[in-house]
Parts: structure tokens; C-alpha cells; sequence
């Protein structure tokens, strides 16, 4: 086990996955508290139609998933501000029409395709020296921005019209929450793969909001669960040979049924 | 529509003289339905200090003086002891105190509140009402409320909306003839109301 560390790759992958435990710890819980899961689904099937472009022209994964990711996010918020009660069924469409697009993109692609099954269910270990500074650049901006505008954060998450009523710019923020989730979305997609990404936006974020009194503190436990969990997942991945992405999501699913009967042995024993 | 949510159809709506953009910070708003987001996790404490916003403040966290200014207007509507509770550990009636209280926060010189006491038990609009009336010594406070008998009581002037506008002034003496005969259906209310006003 020890010897392993001495690998760069498993280096980069432990450094990885600990950068977007904490990126997804912060922004999972804005997903989750502003109730737009559903939506972080819709943007992450989105983004494998710039995968599948990055693969055709042959430029970064990073740039190709954040450009479709950023646009399906803008398009979204201005469907949800806009036309609410519709929202679904856009995002649906957008959904199917972003993997339409990126397998079309790959079929179009002549040669060698890469493991298509990575960006499906992630692939850490391949993650390079370029994907560090990436994710180290996301999380400082995250940070920055959630830190110095958390009370508009908090207004527009908690109660939109109040928000509005003090004269917060309500439409910045709400797209701005998305654009965060789309981004954060795509490195996600690195370590766990964009059908896995779901879980990894709201297992640690569920357990967080049990135990907090506020969002703040939400962000930092989540970032410290998901952490772990990504952490023990890679272990158990190095150890018994299985898919990271898979380990990562079924340690955290674990931990969320051993959370929720230790909840309700502690209810019951109240009640008692 | 006084507070530039919903633009008008018909007409113009001036608040101290402006349009209500301009005095949102005049105006404090209790929206009718306070049990959204009845799981976020958000302290009473914070709840309050969001009627802060737009004024002036530090570049991280709260200053001391807003703080201070919130747990005063918490203290306004008597659940002070309740600031570093977790919003949805609160009853409707609770909850409703601390809306309140957040739009006491940015000291308005009006107060507007949606059906008050929409979704509260009997003794807990008692309570709420019985807020209003001693906040109403420094501050107008508009109630919009579908309950006319329990708003008789408190308001002492009353807007009756139905197609037209009809105005009422309630001076001391009726209302206390009102009180006298306990709880009235709407159509004999308005006859006697009709009777006064003319």
C-alpha cells in the first residue's frame, strides 16, 4: 500500500480527488439547498457532447465538457428564471440531445477513440499534471467567490423573492450558482465519471445538512466527507482492483445507510 | 405591486412619492407563506441579518453593529432566545415571528404583511396580532387578511377590496360595539359598517 504513494499517478489521484471533494463538498450543498440536482444531472449529460467534440478535434477534455457544461448552465438558469414550469422538460431535451451529440461526434471521429467507458465512470488515475492546475484553479475561485458573496449566496438560495425585494440582482446570482455547479460538474466527471457525478454531488451533502445549522458549515463538512469517501474509495479500488469511480460512489452510499440507521437508532432511543 | 414585484396593468403606484423601487429600503415585507424551505439549514440569527442586505457592510461576515441590530429586532418580536436555532426547528407561528423580525431589521417606516396568520393555530394569532399592535406605535403596518373579524379588532383603518374600494375609519366607540357582539358574519358586518361610514 505504502509503496504505491511513490507512484505520480496515484500521487495525482489522491491530490485529485481530495481538490474535488472539496470544490463538490462546496458547491453540492448550494446544488442541494437551491434544489437543483436534477439540474446539475441535465448539465453533466450535456457536457459528453463536448467531450465528444474535445475527442474530434482533438483538443483537452477540460475545455470541450466546460464550454458545453457552462452553456447548458446559462440556458438552463435562463429557462428556470423565465418559463419555471417548464424546466423539466427542457432539461430532459437537453440531456438526451448533449449524449446524442457526443456520440455522433466520437462515430465522426476517425482512429484510435480513447476508453470511452472513462468519461462514463471516471478515470483518476489518468489525471495529469495540466488537470491539477485546473482543479486548483477552480476550487481558489470557488472559494474566493462563495466567501466574499456569501450573504447574496445564502439570500438567493434561501428565499429568492425576499432576495429580490433588498435589491439583490437575483438573476446574477441564480446563474451564477449554476455556472459554478457546471463547472465543478466537469472535474467531477474526471474523478467519477458523469453517470457516477450525481452521487458524488449529494451523498456527503445530504449527510452535511443533517448535521449543520448553517450552509457554511454544510460546505466545510461535506467537503470533509466527500473527501474521505473519495479517499477510502481509491484505497479499496487500489487494493481489490475495481473501478475507482464505482469504489468512490459505493463507499459513500455505505456511509449515507450506516448515517441514516445511527439517525434513527438516536430518534428512537429519543422517543424511548 | 407597492413593492415593485408585480408591474402595474393600470395606473401608477408612487410610494413615499417614488416609484417603489426606489423605497424598497422604506418598506418591510412578510411574505404569506414562511414555511418555504422549511429544511434548509440556516440559523433564526441568519434569517434576520438577510434583511440587512443592500445596506452597508464588511467584505466578510457580519459586523457586530448588525448583529447587535438583529438580535434586537428579534427581541422586538420575543424570540431572541431562539437566534442560534436551525429555521425548520420552529413552529409556523415562531417562524412567522422571525419574518417579522427580519423586516423589522431594515427599520421600515411601513410594515406589509400578507396573511399573517395564514397557516397558525388560534392562540398564535392571538399573539401575532397582539406584535403588531405594539409594533404598529412607531410603524403603519398594512395587513392584507381574508379574516375580518379578527382584523376588526386590531386595524383602525380597513380597505375592503371586492370590484370596488370601500374605505373605513373605526373610531374607538364602534369598534368597541363590535367587540360587544363577538364574532360577525361578513354581509352583517358590512351593513353595519356601511351605516357608520357614510
Amino acid at each position: 500500500m505504502i509503496e504505491a504513494l511513490s507512484y505520480e499517478f496515484i500521487q495525482n489521484a489522491l491530490i485529485a480527488g481530495i481538490l474535488v471533494s472539496i470544490v463538490s463538498g462546496i458547491i453540492g450543498s448550494l446544488i442541494v439547498v437551491n434544489r437543483m440536482v436534477f439540474l446539475a444531472g441535465g448539465i453533466a449529460h450535456t457536457s459528453y457532447g463536448g467531450i465528444g467534440l474535445a475527442i474530434f478535434l482533438g483538443f483537452p477534455f477540460f475545455l470541450g465538457a466546460s464550454l458545453f457544461a457552462v452553456t447548458s448552465a446559462l440556458i438552463i438558469a435562463s429557462i428556470t428564471l423565465n418559463h419555471r414550469d417548464r424546466v423539466d422538460t427542457f432539461i430532459g431535451l437537453m440531456w438526451a440531445v448533449g449524449m446524442a451529440l457526443g456520440v455522433v461526434f466520437i462515430d465522426l471521429t476517425p482512429g484510435y477513440k480513447g476508453d470511452l467507458m472513462s468519461y462514463l465512470f471516471g478515470s483518476i488515475l489518468s489525471v495529469s499534471h495540466s488537470d491539477l492546475y485546473y482543479m486548483i484553479l477552480l476550487l481558489i475561485s470557488t472559494i474566493l467567490i462563495v466567501t466574499l458573496k456569501y450573504r447574496e449566496i445564502l439570500a438567493v438560495s434561501y428565499d429568492i423573492e425576499y432576495a429580490k425585494l433588498r435589491g439583490i440582482n437575483v438573476r446574477f446570482y441564480y446563474t451564477l450558482i449554476l455556472v459554478l455547479s457546471a463547472l465543478s460538474v466537469v472535474v467531477a466527471i474526471k474523478i467519477v465519471g458523469l453517470i457516477l457525478v450525481i452521487a458524488l454531488l449529494t451523498i456527503p451533502i445530504y449527510i452535511a445538512e443533517k448535521l449543520s445549522n448553517t450552509l457554511y458549515m454544510m460546505m466545510i463538512l461535506s467537503g470533509i466527507f466527500s473527501s474521505i469517501f473519495t479517499v477510502l474509495g481509491l484505497i479499496i479500488s487500489y487494493i481489490y482492483n475495481i473501478s475507482s469511480g464505482a469504489s468512490i460512489i459505493l463507499i459513500s452510499a455505505i456511509c449515507l445507510s450506516l448515517f441514516l440507521i445511527y439517525q434513527k437508532l438516536k430518534f428512537d432511543y429519543k422517543i424511548r | 405591486m407597492i413593492l415593485g414585484l408585480i408591474p402595474t396593468q393600470k395606473g401608477i403606484i408612487k410610494t413615499f412619492g417614488e416609484i417603489p423601487k426606489k423605497n424598497l429600503s422604506k418598506i418591510g415585507y412578510v411574505p404569506q407563506d414562511t414555511n418555504i424551505n422549511t429544511n434548509f439549514p440556516i440559523k433564526i440569527i441568519e434569517v434576520v441579518l438577510m434583511g440587512h442586505i443592500g445596506t452597508k457592510r464588511p467584505i466578510f461576515g457580519y459586523a457586530k453593529e448588525e448583529i447587535m441590530c438583529a438580535m434586537g429586532a428579534l427581541a422586538q418580536v420575543g424570540m431572541e432566545e431562539f437566534s442560534q436555532k436551525k429555521i425548520g426547528e420552529l413552529s409556523g407561528g415562531q417562524r412567522q415571528r422571525v419574518m417579522i423580525a427580519r423586516a423589522l431589521c431594515a427599520n421600515p417606516k411601513i410594515l406589509i404583511l400578507d396573511e399573517p396568520t395564514a397557516s397558525i393555530d388560534i392562540d398564535g394569532q392571538k399573539k401575532i396580532y397582539e406584535l403588531l399592535k405594539a409594533l404598529n406605535r412607531d410603524i403603519t403596518i398594512i395587513v392584507v387578511s381574508h379574516d375580518i373579524s379578527i382584523v376588526l379588532e386590531y386595524a383602525n383603518k380597513i380597505v375592503h377590496i371586492n370590484k370596488r374600494l370601500t374605505y373605513h375609519q373605526l373610531n374607538q366607540k364602534e369598534r368597541e360595539k363590535l367587540n360587544m357582539a363577538g364574532h360577525f358574519c361578513e354581509v352583517e358586518l358590512f351593513n353595519i359598517l356601511k351605516g357608520n361610514s357614510r
